[in-house]
């Protein structure tokens, strides 16, 4: 029972740290706030009257697609954040302290959920205002923003791992963004899969993002479903199954370097 | 002597693969007293300190810190360490209070001890001004001074100091050495480690020597110090054709024969208080006047050189990292 009562206290402590991080750090703010509006604004005005979506005007079909992106890289600040512990040597600090092995790692993660809710309460109004329209219940609304959050979440754990094993900030960086990013691409997030090369249409279509894509807007446009947001969830499920341990293993194990 | 030793190490050994960082050592402290751990770069000192603070496991060998076992008991262990080091681990982004009261909180203090806590250190560390700043508005002294009293939340009774004073210039250097001596007269344990013969001089009650993963030398520092032949008077005379008679002048105090070399007299001294004093006033009684006068030091150059036959090995600062 104390166990658990100061597991759970040590991770709010971290998380707090973990978010105090980022209005301090201007450059992590403008990642939260200025970067997904640029990038709504960017495909809405620029490549949405060259993207053709049948059924739907393109603010409509980019928003979950954009959100979605945005969400997974959410995470990343705790990427940049484990490795910055990491060179600084407060990695060793806190492993040297009496405190729940793990809580640095809950703390990161739960820290990025509040970020995530922060990134969507922006994204959705900058939506709302260039013309998207929720066309759906509000309990698949309500659905929607929960799988959304459990994606973030889910990615947190994929960049916790990701911080815990690059040589340096930089390094977490270089990785997230010339691997994981042009992934989001080959999906369902900014074009119809249908229009694109026969080769890479099998990929798209079975890259989890298109199906994590693709449950949003089900949830979010009213449109039918399929499997797609139980796949999507499963994926979700099994990323946490996988990079969660993974990262405690990789945790237990990692010095200063 | 009190009964248990704070620190007790046999027949630790780790390896990094190829790299045999600590090769069997045993180590010794008493409650109460600071020990330091002096080697170049790259003698296992931080590997050293990384096992008896639970942050690595040891490949053989035991190790025990305020009674606890670090491999068997390694949560028992943390609560009764403190850790400061070469680092500074702080968190830039928090400011001085919130750096300490988060440490608090992750050492469980009770409700309403982390801010009092964190109050009392800043205060106690002369950073009390600084408090509500950002830690990376701060100079490196500030940031050290910070780490240390990070390290001192929870009152531990054994301390782990890794090279402390790296990369301080010598004001910070000497505001820090003040801040652990005040501390070890409160009775707390201090296990430093340190490249620098004078900070283990300074600070510590008994020294081990460690090179290669071995303990090669261990002692109080006046014994170390008479291994390697202890400190230098030297002088530089404004005519230099009585150097003789200045020999002559000053046998008496010296702890060798004192001798001519390159234009100057060098006399071996065994305790460098009051020496300068007494040398001048020898030399002023006999009519020899005196250009210059210094006191050179035993080096840790000149502690391997004595003990090892080979100098100190300056791989840089990587050599360590690398063999982590």
């Amino acid at each position: 029972m104390t166990a658990l009562r100061y597991g759970i206290s040590d991770t709010l402590v971290l998380a707090k740290r973990s978010l105090l991080r980022i209005p301090r750090q201007p450059d992590l703010l403008v990642g939260f706030t200025v970067q997904p509006i640029l990038f709504i604004l960017l495909f809405v005005y620029v490549f949405g009257g060259a993207i053709r979506t049948p059924g739907y005007d393109y603010v409509d079909f980019l928003m979950p697609g954009i959100i979605v992106q945005s969400i997974v890289f959410g995470g990343f600040v705790t990427a940049l954040g484990l490795a910055d512990d990491l060179k600084k040597g407060l990695i060793d600090r806190f492993r040297s302290l009496p405190m729940t092995r793990s809580a640095l790692l809950t703390g990161r993660t739960l820290g990025d959920v509040v970020t995530n809710i922060f990134q969507l309460i922006v994204m959705f109004t900058v939506g709302l205002i260039i013309g998207f329209n929720f066309s759906s219940s509000v309990g698949e609304v309500v659905a929607g923003i929960l799988l959304l959050l459990l994606i973030g979440y889910a990615f947190s754990w994929v960049f916790a791992f990701i911080g815990l094993s690059s040589s340096s900030p930089e390094a977490a960086n270089a990785f997230g963004f010339t691997i994981l990013f042009p992934v989001t691409f080959v999906s369902s997030a900014f074009v119809p899969v249908h229009t694109m090369p026969s080769w890479l249409q099998p990929i798209a279509e079975h890259n989890p993002f298109t199906k994590m894509v693709n449950a949003a807007r089900a949830l979010f446009l009213g449109i039918p479903a399929g499997n797609n947001v139980w796949v999507a969830l499963l994926w979700t499920l099994a990323i946490i199954a996988v990079f969660a341990p993974l990262s405690a293993w990789r945790y237990r194990r990692v010095v200063t370097r | 002597m009190q009964s248990a030793p704070a620190v007790e190490t046999t027949g630790l050994r780790k390896s990094y693969g190829s790299v045999h960082a600590l090769r069997g050592v045993d180590l010794h402290v008493d409650p109460g007293s600071v020990f330091g751990l002096l080697g170049p770069n790259g003698a296992g000192k931080t590997t050293a300190v990384r096992i008896l603070t639970t942050l690595l496991q040891p490949d053989d060998g035991s190790a025990r810190v305020a009674g606890f076992d670090v491999v068997r008991d390694a949560a028992k262990v943390r609560q009764h360490i403190g850790l400061a080091g070469q680092y500074a681990a702080v968190d830039e982004n928090l400011t001085g209070f919130e750096n300490l009261e988060m440490v608090g909180r992750l050492y469980h203090l009770r409700r309403g001890q982390p801010g009092a806590r964190a109050r009392e250190l800043l205060a106690s560390f002369g950073l009390s001004d600084a408090a509500d700043r950002l830690v990376r508005t701060y100079s490196g002294g500030m940031r050290r001074r910070l780490d240390l009293a990070a390290a001192l939340v929870a009152r531990p009774p054994v301390l782990f100091l890794d090279e402390p004073t790296t990369g301080l210039d010598i004001r910070s250097r000497i505001e820090l050495w003040d801040a652990i001596e005040a501390l070890v007269s409160e009775g707390t344990t201090v296990l430093l480690t340190t490249q620098v013969l004078d900070e283990a001089d300074r600070l510590a009650a008994r020294i081990a020597v460690i090179d290669q993963g071995l303990v090669i030398a261990e002692g109080t520092p006046g014994e170390l110090k008479r291994q390697v032949g202890g400190e230098r008077l030297d002088i530089h005379l404004c005519n230099e054709g009585r150097g003789e008679d200045a020999v002559a002048a000053l046998a008496s105090i010296a702890s060798d024969q004192p001798f001519l070399e390159d234009g100057s007299v060098r006399v071996p001294v065994v305790e460098r208080r009051g020496t300068i004093a007494d040398a001048v006033r020898r030399l002023d009684d006999a009519g020899i006047a005196i250009d210059d006068i210094s006191v050179s030091s035993p080096t840790l150059d000149d502690v391997f050189l004595n003990l090892t036959g080979h100098a100190a090995e300056h791989e840089g600062e990587e050599a360590e990292a690398q063999s982590r």
